[in-house]
């Protein structure tokens, strides 16, 4: 039985709107120990909700309510605002979709990258510097000094990325949520920013909340995979047993996609069953 | 220039003239054709005025000789194409043609005026930045709370109230019932030219004199008719505060700097107004040429001798060299500004490099 | 039962003609305006104010323009003038009605001339392009250049004071947006596939612009002008007020505030009734405008 970090326990999100409360996640359980989970399902199935949810990031008039969230033991839910801005970065952390959007246009990256780690650590600023230009190098960047000066606009996708592993991973967080890491990148330069991030991840130690889309990236990158639908989780698996999943939408979502080992006429269309949003969410907890 | 995954730079490839050549000489000729513009339909304003400028010098008794001369000499016989060019060379020599009501040149007047406005519009905008900008951002922030709705009225009554009337009866209230204030004029009657002229500005000219009485009077003065075009300038400046700051804040790079543990007022000023502040300062230039042109009916209200009171009086004289030479002086400001707030985009924005 | 039925189809999703699509269109907008508490206050109060200018001779209670030196200056509340009288006797209230009158003439006036010289030379310079749309739009930005109030006092200097004038001056300055705006939509429009479809089919490009541009730009356009009407009655007032608009003794509400001005200490409802009539309007106005714009173009709301 390995460590557990992480332990959330029927976990909701709620949005009021003029048509009633929409329900983005519903009694969702789940834990982390020092491992890489995947969380898959499609837009609007509340895999990034979740992911929001546990740095308690739902803005109002969104709603996060669960029975606990628990972070070695204590209760993320009963942290005060500022309690909470502890935990942020310092010891949970996220990297989001796109560097285009994450990082601020009209602030240096060297300036982002050193507040990220002063905000946590009582340091001056020549060694914060010093810190970044270590942080910068260990996510392969080289030239470091010259991307300190520099603007976000003036870097690529990938790099860009790869700056905001090194920034949300400067404070040395226990546990990574990666939101769609990669799905805003080339296809060229995806399987090399997961690699740095997933060096990075083992290196320390760190759980890592892996969020996607793509079934196959989850299943190769991952050690377990939560699915879900609707806002609750539909099945739990190894990801090297993905291929041996029994929920039907699972099945659906895998032989919607194309593989040359064997190739077909016409995709699978999913046809969705009711029933499935319906059923009660399973436990990912270990 | 773009860092590529290798960290390459891409070579300049070395055109004919560089951007920044091409650029600059795209704004000034752009520039160029708008002041044109500008002297053109005062230009034009002038020609279709039914007044005759030269019965307006010589006067309805003069001889047909003295007429005659003074056509020629103002150029009238020349075809229209020339006396623009005339009346260019002469804009660009600061010659405005001489006052009718006062037989002065409209420039030495022009200036003189010009401080009593520059006074009242800057102290305006102040006060409007000074309560529009923190208005705006905390409407945002609490976007739906009672500090929201608040700003919403204060924006929409200020865009909905004719501003002479607004002054007529703060004027009433604040001067004639209160007593808060001084009336109508610069300084009271006892503090006229006690002070000597050296910038134009009595608060500062007080200030450099060392006359507090003055400063004192000169503020109790200019504060109310201040506060009213501030008061304009902040419903405007707190709405486009409002639309800006929201826009940045459902922006992701907010919630980045939420994820590294900052609080949500470092995340509102370090990061979401920090986005803003190239936006702003457009904004606060348009609004302070608003401000020089609103301070016309302002001028009237509280007998401020600026350059909307010139015009205006001039304008029911028929004194049309003063009445153009007013316009182009105004539009001049509008337009320098509306570069300025240009060339602060290209200065403050990394992106526009 | 008819309600019902006429409810039903109007609200359908599969219209059965073109008129159907229109109308349906139509209700479904106005039933969002209609949840719009503020917009709908604002267009009662122009409804009102439709009437009130409508039948000002059966409702005011004095002839606006008769003088009677021996009641000048009556206070609030006088009985037979409630608004009081003004510094010749004549009844405050009257002038007011008589006055929606002249407020609504200049607004109508420059809503007819300013958009639709905007839409002209928006829509000609971004169909044609070209050094027309060069040389038409360098005309637009210097006419936004300008400060508009002085521009404006400038134009009736030179034409004359008066309520044509004015208006005329105010349109003259209060076009380029528009054509701005018309301009913008123009090549959005011009480059969509269903317009090169049209040109396939031989359309010419006068047929092109007024039956298939400008009534596209149209919803943008009224959201504008709505928007605008208050700064217009703004403007048209403190025109009057400066006494370069309607000329005495017609009850032009910013010369009336004009009027009193002279008396503000001692007799202040003289000038404060007009400013109220003032303010009210061009709120209801930019109350409408709001509401307008959340229906028509809800991208531009925040």
């Amino acid at each position: 039985m390995m460590e557990n970090l992480l332990d959330v326990e029927n976990l909701w999100v709620k949005f009021p709107t003029r048509q009633g409360v929409f329900d983005a996640v519903r009694g969702v359980s789940f834990s982390l120990g020092r491992e890489r989970l995947g969380i898959v399902g499609e837009s609007g199935s509340g895999k990034s909700m979740t992911g929001r949810a546990i740095l308690r990031l739902i803005r109002s008039p969104g709603i996060v309510a669960a029975d606990h969230i628990n972070l070695d033991g204590v209760d993320l839910l009963k942290k005060t605002e500022k309690e909470m801005r502890a935990v942020r970065g310092r010891r949970i952390s996220m990297v989001m979709q796109d560097p285009k959007f994450s990082l601020n246009p009209v602030t240096t990256i060297g300036d982002q990258i050193i507040e990220a780690y002063r905000l946590h650590n009582k340091t001056s600023k020549s060694e914060a510097y010093a810190k970044a230009i270590e942080m910068l190098n260990a996510v392969s960047i080289r030239d470091a000094e010259r991307v300190m000066r520099a603007y976000p606009h003036e870097m690529s996708g990938g790099m860009g990325q790869r700056i905001m592993i090194a920034m949300m991973l400067i404070p040395n967080p226990e546990i990574l949520i990666a939101d769609e890491p990669t799905s805003a990148l080339d296809v060229s330069v995806q399987r090399q920013v997961l690699d740095i991030m997933d060096g990075l991840v083992k290196e320390r130690g760190m759980g890592l909340i892996f969020i996607s889309h793509d079934l196959n990236l989850v299943a190769d990158f991952c050690d377990r995979v939560l699915i879900m639908y609707a806002g609750r989780i539909v099945e739990v698996c190894e990801a090297n047993k993905l291929h041996e999943a029994k929920h039907s939408y699972t099945r659906g979502l895998l032989n919607s996609l194309p593989r040359l080992d064997a190739p077909r006429d016409r995709l699978e269309v999913l046809k969705r069953d009711p029933a499935w949003s319906e059923a009660p969410s399973v436990s990912g907890r270990v | 220039m773009a860092l590529t995954d290798n960290n390459t730079e891409r070579r300049p490839r070395g055109p004919l003239f560089p951007q920044w050549i091409k650029t600059t000489a795209m704004t000034l000729s752009s520039i160029a054709v708008t002041l044109l513009g500008l002297l053109f339909i005062t230009f034009i304003i002038g020609r279709v005025m039914p007044i005759d400028p030269v019965l307006a010098i010589v006067g309805e008794r003069a001889s047909q000789s003295t007429y005659d001369a003074v056509y020629l000499e103002l150029g009238l016989d020349k075809p229209l194409i020339v006396q623009f060019l005339y009346y260019i060379w002469d804009v660009i020599h600061l010659d405005f043609g001489i006052s009718l009501l006062n037989a002065r040149p409209v420039a030495e007047d022009i200036a003189r005026v010009f401080p009593a406005t520059l006074e009242l519009a800057t102290l305006g905008i102040i006060i409007g930045i000074v309560l529009g900008v923190p208005l705006g951002v905390l409407a945002a922030v609490r976007k739906g709370s009672w500090i929201d709705q608040v700003a919403r009225v204060l924006a929409l009554v200020g865009y909905s109230m004719p501003i002479f009337w607004l002054g007529l009866m703060g004027l009433l209230v604040f001067y004639g019932i209160l007593g808060w204030v001084g009336g109508p004029g610069r300084v009271g009657i006892f503090y006229v030219d006690v002070v000597p002229s050296v910038t134009g500005l009595i608060l500062v000219d007080a200030a450099l004199d060392g006359n507090w009485d003055v400063f004192k009077d000169a503020f109790s003065h200019i504060i109310l008719p201040a506060s009213l075009l501030g008061y304009f300038s902040l419903a405007y400046i707190s709405r486009m505060t409002r639309s800006f700051m929201l826009e940045q804040l459902s922006a992701e790079y907010v919630t980045t700097a939420r994820v590294k543990g900052m609080s949500e007022w470092d995340v509102v000023w370090k990061h979401a107004f920090k986005n803003i502040r190239v936006q702003l300062i457009t904004v606060i230039a348009l609004s302070y040429a608003n401000l020089l042109e609103g301070s016309v009916l302002t001028e009237i209200i509280f007998s401020w001798p600026g350059i909307g009171s010139y015009i205006t009086t001039a304008l029911l004289s028929a004194d049309m060299n003063a009445v153009l030479g007013g316009t182009v002086v105004v539009g001049l400001i509008f337009i320098l500004l509306n570069i300025f707030s240009d060339l602060l985009y290209k200065v403050f924005d990394p992106r526009a490099k | 039962m008819a309600e019902h039925y006429l409810r039903a189809w109007l609200l359908t999703d599969t219209p059965t003609s073109r008129r159907h699509a229109k109308m349906s269109a139509l209700y479904q907008g106005w039933l969002s305006f209609r949840s719009n508490t503020m917009a709908m206050i604002g267009l009662i109060i122009l409804l009102l104010l439709v009437l009130i200018a409508a039948a000002a001779p059966l409702i005011s209670p004095h002839d606006p323009f008769v003088q009677d030196l021996g009641n000048r200056l009556a206070p609030l509340g006088t009985p037979g003038h409630i608004f009081g009288t003004d510094s010749l006797g004549r009844d405050i209230l009257s002038r007011l009605i008589y006055g929606a009158r002249i407020t609504l003439y200049i607004v109508a006036l420059v809503a007819l001339i300013a958009p639709v010289v905007g839409l002209l030379v928006g829509t000609v310079s971004g169909y044609v392009g070209g050094w027309v749309d060069v040389v038409l739009m360098r005309i637009t930005d210097i006419f936004l250049a300008f400060p508009r109030l002085v521009l404006a006092l400038a134009f009736v200097a030179a034409l004359g004071a008066g309520i044509e004038n004015a208006v005329l001056a105010i349109s003259l300055t209060a076009w380029p947006p528009y054509a701005r705006i018309a301009r913008a939509e123009t090549l959005t429009i011009r480059s969509s596939d269903y317009i090169s479809a049209i040109q396939l089919q031989g359309a010419g490009a006068l047929r092109i612009i007024t039956k298939h541009i400008w009534p596209l730009c149209i919803s943008s356009l009224i959201v504008r002008v709505t928007l605008d009407m208050a700064g217009i009655i703004l403007a048209a007032a403190g025109l009057g007020f400066l006494g370069l608009g309607a000329q005495p003794p017609s009850p032009e509400w910013g010369a009336m505030i004009s009027e009193g001005r002279r008396f503000i200490l001692d007799h202040w409802w003289v000038a404060t009734m007009p400013g109220l009539a003032i303010f009210t309007v061009s709120l209801a106005f930019n109350l409408l405008g709001d509401g307008l714009r959340d229906v028509l173009d809800p991208k531009a709301g925040e």
